[in-house]
């Protein structure tokens, strides 16, 4: 009896610890800063959407979303496709060849961004994709390879040999058994390593600080760190700013929530 | 290429076998691999070895130079980056220690809380399933966002923290302004941050447990913190280790959240090692920002080996 009460004392404390500040975010992201200062947990007065007008048009946070949208658009596919390649040789090649390919691959999540980003920003330079969002496309698909690699060749390794094999004598190349068979018995593990991709990619910040310079060329969290120095205590803005950053990956999560947690789950399980 | 007739993928399928001669087949699968094949793993190679692995091995080569990023000439100075690092940078080994402080803290408490969390959500009831998956919520978060909420709970004046304390008449604190506790509240962010997911691993973990164990060890007499110690924790051991390494390596990389909640650049006491890399770096010292994220490196592959070593004591579920 008292067990159960201390332990739904615990989960009731944690759950508002969890629910009170994100619903003041909400609530304020609609305030004035003087109503918000007033009172926190209070409803706005009318939902008044300036902040969100402001962030969007006076902010550039409009076209920050959309170079948010076109990199994690482009990165996601790239990744899992250039994963999934790699992924369905390991699985089909043997000894020695597999085993170097899969390693060579997989050590690249020894290797924290910090490590390389000196010589990585000098040879973006020379290459010409310094400031441009190809750069950060390029950045994203490299930092997640590995673990990609990783969690679909991990997966694809336990699919029945047998099935590869009639495929085989069935007459289908390597390309044919890839796409036709391979790629959508993986689907679990795609949509896994994809969700993962998704949420890591949406929220970069250390490539993009790295890299751009343009204010237009910002992606969101980025567009969302510059607000830090210029909006020090304009908590209204900075929340709807929240909000923006953080609604895709909200919708998907409220819809996909299951897929959230295998997904996430996988890259800390298994990085 | 073709020794005898029969498609190329036929071939060289693992374990395959021609219906005329298996044993034969079976023998020469292993070198029988269509080439086609080593095409699909060409491209992920390639961007790996030239902009992953180049790159790295070439942050060695720049740690023992002086260059700063935009003349031409340099110079070779052995190991003096390393040096400089470790005797005469103060900014460089405040940020060293504290990042260490961080993710002593950080591991300690997220490793317990997440257990914790996780030992009170196993069971499968529907309350059970939706508090999961709140407290799982602030994980898809960017670290911007959630820097910029917990700056707004920590704000000395107008902060919810302190609007709070100030309802049941307690004067609140100044938190991420007093330099003295400022590592120690950003901990509880990053905590606030991760626990859900690590919770995650622990309840998989949990969930592999045969309930017959519990009722046995009932039968027996043993008592909640007997059934937790015999049974439960050694079955989560493998869960403590993988919580563990993660949890290492996130709080090791806080970057983003430190930017967001302090600023950039952020002020000394608050200043970790991958912060201090980037100012490094921004003040073009290319040489030493390779040299001190060498540094960064090492400490992340020293702790990680550390940990696997302490935590091979603890008795493993399998």
């Amino acid at each position: 009896m008292l067990a159960s009460l201390s332990r739904r004392a615990i989960l009731a404390i944690y759950a508002v610890i969890i629910i009170v500040p994100l619903t003041v975010v909400a609530f304020g992201s609609f305030k004035t800063t003087q109503e918000l200062f007033a009172g926190p947990f209070s409803l706005p007065h009318s939902l008044s959407t300036d902040n969100f007008t402001e962030v969007v048009g006076g902010q550039n946070l409009g076209s920050s979303f959309m170079n948010s949208v076109i990199v994690t658009g482009i990165s996601v596919p790239l990744t899992l496709f250039l994963a999934s390649l790699a992924g369905y040789a390991v699985s089909r090649l043997k000894g020695f060849m597999s085993w170097a390919i899969f390693g060579f691959l997989v050590l690249g999540m020894a290797i924290p961004a910090q490590a390389n980003m000196v010589p990585l920003y000098v040879l973006f330079g020379r290459l010409g994709l310094l400031d441009n969002l190809g750069g950060l496309i390029l950045a994203n698909v490299v930092s997640t390879l590995p673990i990609a690699v990783f969690i679909l060749g991990g997966f694809m390794r336990t699919l029945p040999k047998e099935l590869y094999e009639a495929s085989s004598i069935d007459g289908s190349g390597p390309w044919k058994t890839y796409s036709s068979i391979a790629l959508p018995l993986s689907a679990p593990s795609i949509a896994a390593a994809a969700i993962f991709l998704f949420v890591i990619h949406w929220n970069e910040l250390l490539y993009p600080l790295l890299f751009i310079q343009t204010p237009g060329n910002r992606t969101l969290p980025l567009a969302l760190l510059s607000f830090q120095g210029e909006f020090q205590t304009n908590y209204p803005l900075l929340f709807a700013g929240v909000i923006l950053a953080s609604l895709p990956v909200v919708v998907a999560y409220v819809f996909l929530q299951r897929y959230f947690v295998a997904g996430i789950t996988a890259g800390a399980s298994k990085g | 290429m073709s020794i005898h007739p029969g498609t190329a993928a036929e071939r060289k399928a693992p374990g395959s076998h021609t219906p005329a001669n298996p044993a034969k087949a079976r023998r020469r699968s292993p070198t029988r691999v269509n080439p086609a094949l080593y095409l699909f793993p060409l491209p992920a190679v390639a961007v790996v070895a030239f902009f992953l692995v180049m790159p790295t091995l070439q942050a060695f080569q720049y740690a023992i130079t002086d260059w700063n990023g935009f003349s031409a000439a340099f110079n070779y100075v052995g190991l003096d980056n390393f040096i400089r690092a470790f005797t005469k940078d103060s900014l460089f080994t405040n940020a060293l220690t504290n990042n260490l402080k961080f993710v002593l803290l950080v591991v300690i408490a997220q490793t317990l809380f997440s257990l914790i969390l996780a030992l009170l959500l196993t069971r499968n009831s529907r309350g059970s399933i939706l508090l999961r998956a709140l407290f799982f919520f602030p994980t898809i978060l960017s670290s911007v966002s959630v820097a910029f909420i917990w700056k707004f709970i920590y704000d000395p004046n107008f902060g919810l923290a302190n609007s709070v304390l100030r309802t049941v008449g307690v004067d609140g604190g100044a938190y991420l302004g007093n330099d003295a506790q400022a590592l120690y509240w950003v901990a509880v962010t990053q905590v606030w941050f991760h626990s859900g997911q690590m919770m995650v691993v622990y309840i998989a973990g949990l969930q592999a447990i045969p309930r017959e164990l519990y009722e046995a060890a009932e039968m027996d007499g043993a008592n909640k913190w007997q059934q937790f110690k015999s049974i439960t924790w050694p079955f989560v051991a493998p869960a403590t280790s993988i919580v563990v390494a993660y949890t290492t390596v996130q709080s090791f990389k806080a970057f983003d959240l430190i930017l967001g909640i302090a600023g950039n650049p952020p002020k000394s006491s608050l200043d970790i090692l991958s912060t201090r890399i980037y100012s490094t770096f921004a003040n073009s010292e290319f040489g030493y920002a390779a040299a001190q994220s060498i540094i960064f490196m090492a400490m992340i592959a020293l702790v990680t080996w550390l940990q696997r070593r302490l935590l091979r004591l603890t008795p493993k579920g399998d």
